[in-house]
This record gives structure tokens, C-alpha cells and sequence, in this order.
């Protein structure tokens, strides 16, 4: 295997978020009904992260809601035993918000779908918008991002990783590694 | 976590403690759902379920059926009075003829114990129990623990008594395999003629001094006094049942004041427990309704994941 590349420190991330978290307030004009949900893992902790962007620039505090989207995954039927399930904790009502969702790499496309769909059964927003850190490119169906932290052309024998604290024990990075030849 | 292997739900000893705190874990995420507006998630898309009940039910049949709806498999209800049984047909053919419907699981329950345990020998289907005679219940033991372990925040160690007639109780036999395995010291209290015959064998203390078992429990499980059972002279009367192992709020007074009750439905007010004992306090009986649910569903969709492993299909 070849070493992993490192293509985001710790300090890209956060002016990423911070530009991010700018971004998102210019174009939804303020924190009026505006909430964050992250996905599960990552995308909750950069969800935290850009709340607190957010309170840094405005001084508002907005709701942030962790979605696992395991049971709206389209390919529980092809794989072999059913992945673990967690908890979905989203205690405001969603519906006439402007939901920002937010992941850590937008890849083919499919989580962001069974996001979509688990979201519409909470509730009927007025808008989604999708932030992520990282777009690879590659997308199986029509899905691009709003905000988007950092392009990065991939090759599909590729994987990202994002790691972040205190998810990962390890500093925030971002790192690209060639994937083993089975 | 390690991968759920299992497909069928015959026994709560079929499962190691690692597995029943997975179904628990996984309970906690469906607790959500059925919380929501939308009460509906798609995971068992396309799946078909049908519950074969030999015996009346009406909370576990509504409880298995919300629970399979609410993770979107289509759902068949049959039961035995209305279905060919009735002509003559057996158990295996009818249930290889549901089966033939390309079922995915099979739901049963039955008054003979072992008859969820002869399909799953027979059939490709996963097969639940729901109830097979004094047998096991295990989906309600399942259930017993996650409200245990969601108001106490532990099994480890913990005092459960069992009341009332663990002779016919197929939630109790679930409950002692469950609760035993993950560290709990049970109790069973209840006359003699109602005790299993070396039941202590099975890890449990037995006593037939109600008061000592409400002074030292954290959970006290109470148990249907089987009315549809008692032909053969178990007790010289219900009236004395009731006085000498009924719990009443008199009785309650020696208790640790945050004591849960427990029953698993139907309740006989009056009798096992006082009308305002089912409804005071210390009672989570409709917990664990609710709770039920979510096992439910979780068992449903960790077994949904396990293909057959075909040993001798008979």
C-alpha cells in the first residue's frame, strides 16, 4: 500500500468551516429558521463545528439534529448481515426550516438520497441545502453540494478518509489512500 | 460490534449477553421511530411477514404487526380458527404452503411448546416465536429487559422478583434465561404447587415469602394467575391466591421506594396486583408496551439481514 496523502491539515478544516459557515449565512440571509443536521459520524461533528462558526460570527446559537441514515440505505437487501443502527436525535420540527445537511466527503451520491428521505419523513422543509468537506467527484445520481469545503479529483481506487476529533483519535486531517488489492 | 448471525428467534439461550445488548442497542434507535409524525422507515422494504397465531393474542400479534409495518414489510395475519387447520391440514403443511408464498418470516405461536422450533426445521423462513406453550416467550423477556435496563440503567446485579405462577409461565422461563445470563439474581416467589419442579437449577433463588421479595427487589415482574389453567386444583381458591400473593399498596410499604412493577399483560386487577398498584407509581406495565414495539422491531430487522444456513431441511 502506499503511504497516505495528506491533503487537508487541521488549520485548512477550520478556514474551511469558517468560509463555509459565511457562506451558508450570506445565502440564507442570517440564522432566521435556520438548522444544521449532520449525518452520522462526521458530519456531526463539522455540523457542531459550523454551529459554532456560526455563534462566533452572529452570536446565535442554531439547533443541530444527528441523523443516521441506516435504515434508509438503498442496499440493505444486497449486503450480508444488517449494519448497526444508531439514534436519530432531532428534537425541533423541521418542517418551514431551512435545513442545512451536512457530511464530510460527498461521494456517489447515495447517502445523501437516503438523507433526503429520512428528512421529508420529519417533516417538510421550505429548503435543503448540502454542505460537505469534501466532494470526490464520482456522483451515481443527480446530487451536488452548496458549500463545499475542498474539490478533490479521486480515482475510484481511492478512498478519503476525514478524520476528526474527538471522533478519531487523531489530529484533523484529511487524507487520500490507494485502497488494497484484494 | 460483531455481526448478527442468527436466523431464526426460538430461545432467549440461543443468545450470548453480547447479543441480547445488540438487540437492545438497536431497540433504542427504533424507540425513536415510533415517536415520530412519520412512524415509518423503510428498511424492510419488500419483505413479507406473516404472523401464524394457534393461540388468541392481542397485544404481541398488534405488537409484532405495528412493528414489521413500521419498518415497511407487508404483513398476513392468519389465525387458526379460520384457517385450514381447522379442515385437517398439519402445521407443516400449511406452514410450507405459506411458506411456497415466498415468505420471508414467519411469526407463530402456539399452545404446544416446540412447534417454532419444528418449523425452523423445516422451513427457509426465519421463524419467531411468539409464545409456544409454557415453553418461551422471548420477544417479551427482550422487551422486560430493555425497560429494565431503560429505567435502572443496568441488568448487572440487580434484584428481580418473579410472583405468581412460574409453573405455566413461558415469560418467566424467558425472563430467568435472560435476566441470568446478564448478571441479574432472580427471585421466584409464588405457591408451590405453581413452582416448576428443580427450578433452582436454572440459577434462580426460591421463596415463598412475598414480603422478603418485595423488601430486597429493584423489579418486581408480576405474573397472569392463568385462570384457563387452574382445572387441576393448584390453589384451594383465587380469593386466597390473591390475599396471600397479590400485591396491594399495604404490602408495597416495605419496598424500596423506587421499585418498578411489571407485568406482561393480561393483568386479572384484583387479583395478582390491586387496581391502584397497576396504576400508581412504581407500574411501567404500559413501558413496556411501548417498548415492545421497538423490539419488535429490532429483532424483525436483524433477523431481516441472516440468509439460511441449509443443515438437513427434513
Amino acid at each position: 500500500m502506499t503511504p497516505a496523502t495528506k491533503i487537508m491539515d487541521k488549520d485548512g478544516i477550520r478556514r474551511a468551516l469558517l468560509r463555509i459557515a459565511h457562506e451558508i449565512l450570506e445565502k440564507n440571509k442570517g440564522t432566521q429558521d435556520l438548522c444544521l443536521i449532520g449525518i452520522r459520524t462526521r458530519g456531526t461533528v463539522l455540523a457542531e463545528r459550523i454551529r459554532d462558526c456560526i455563534k462566533q460570527i452572529e452570536g446565535i446559537e442554531v439547533p443541530v439534529g444527528i441523523l443516521d441514515i441506516t435504515l434508509y440505505r438503498d442496499d440493505l437487501t444486497l449486503i450480508a448481515s444488517q449494519p448497526v443502527v444508531r439514534e436519530t436525535l432531532i428534537d425541533f420540527d423541521m418542517t418551514g426550516k431551512k435545513v442545512v445537511l451536512v457530511d464530510d466527503v460527498l461521494f456517489t451520491g447515495r447517502t445523501i438520497r437516503a438523507a433526503l428521505d429520512a428528512i421529508i419523513d420529519f417533516g417538510r422543509p421550505d429548503v435543503i441545502h448540502l454542505a460537505v468537506l469534501i466532494d470526490r467527484g464520482h456522483r451515481e445520481l443527480p446530487i451536488r453540494a452548496d458549500y463545499v469545503g475542498k474539490n478533490i479529483p479521486t480515482a475510484l481506487n481511492q478512498d478519503v478518509k476525514v478524520l476528526l476529533q474527538p471522533t478519531d483519535r487523531k489530529q484533523d486531517q484529511v487524507v487520500i489512500e490507494q485502497r488494497k488489492i484484494r | 460490534m460483531m455481526p448478527w448471525s442468527q436466523h431464526n428467534l426460538l430461545d432467549l439461550q440461543d443468545l450470548s449477553a453480547v447479543e441480547i445488548e445488540m438487540v437492545m442497542e438497536t431497540a433504542k434507535s427504533f424507540k425513536e421511530v415510533s415517536a415520530r409524525e412519520v412512524k415509518k422507515v423503510p428498511a424492510l422494504r419488500g419483505k413479507t411477514i406473516v404472523m401464524l397465531f394457534f393461540e388468541p393474542s392481542t397485544r404481541t400479534r398488534t405488537s409484532f404487526e405495528l412493528a414489521a409495518k413500521r419498518l415497511s414489510a407487508d404483513t398476513v395475519n392468519i389465525a387458526a380458527s379460520s384457517s385450514s387447520l381447522s379442515k385437517g391440514e398439519t402445521i407443516l403443511d400449511t406452514a410450507r404452503n405459506i411458506e411456497a408464498m415466498n415468505v420471508d418470516m414467519i411469526v407463530v405461536r402456539h399452545a404446544s411448546a416446540g412447534v417454532p422450533h419444528f418449523l425452523a426445521r423445516h422451513l427457509k423462513a426465519s421463524i419467531i416465536n411468539a409464545g409456544d406453550g409454557c415453553r418461551s416467550h422471548p420477544t417479551q423477556a427482550l422487551l422486560d429487559m430493555f425497560t429494565i435496563n431503560e429505567r435502572l440503567g443496568r441488568i448487572k446485579g440487580i434484584n428481580v422478583g418473579i410472583v405468581g405462577d412460574i409453573l405455566h409461565s413461558r415469560v418467566a422461563r424467558s425472563n430467568i434465561w435472560g435476566l441470568t445470563r446478564c448478571g441479574a439474581n432472580v427471585t421466584l416467589c409464588g405457591p408451590s404447587t405453581l413452582l416448576p419442579v428443580e427450578v433452582e437449577k436454572m440459577g434462580v433463588r426460591i421463596t415463598h415469602d412475598l414480603d422478603s421479595v418485595i423488601k430486597q427487589s429493584d423489579v418486581l415482574m408480576l405474573l397472569r394467575l392463568q385462570k384457563e389453567r387452574q382445572q387441576e386444583k393448584f390453589l384451594p381458591s383465587v380469593r386466597e391466591y390473591a390475599r396471600v400473593f397479590g400485591v396491594d399498596r399495604e404490602k408495597l410499604k416495605v419496598a424500596k421506594k423506587d421499585l418498578i412493577i411489571m407485568h406482561p399483560g393480561p393483568t386479572n386487577r384484583g387479583i395478582e396486583l390491586s387496581a391502584d398498584v397497576a396504576d400508581g407509581e412504581h407500574s411501567v406495565i404500559l413501558e413496556q408496551v411501548t417498548n415492545g414495539v421497538a423490539i419488535r422491531m429490532a429483532v424483525l430487522y436483524l433477523l431481516a439481514g441472516t440468509k439460511q444456513r441449509l443443515a438437513d431441511s427434513g
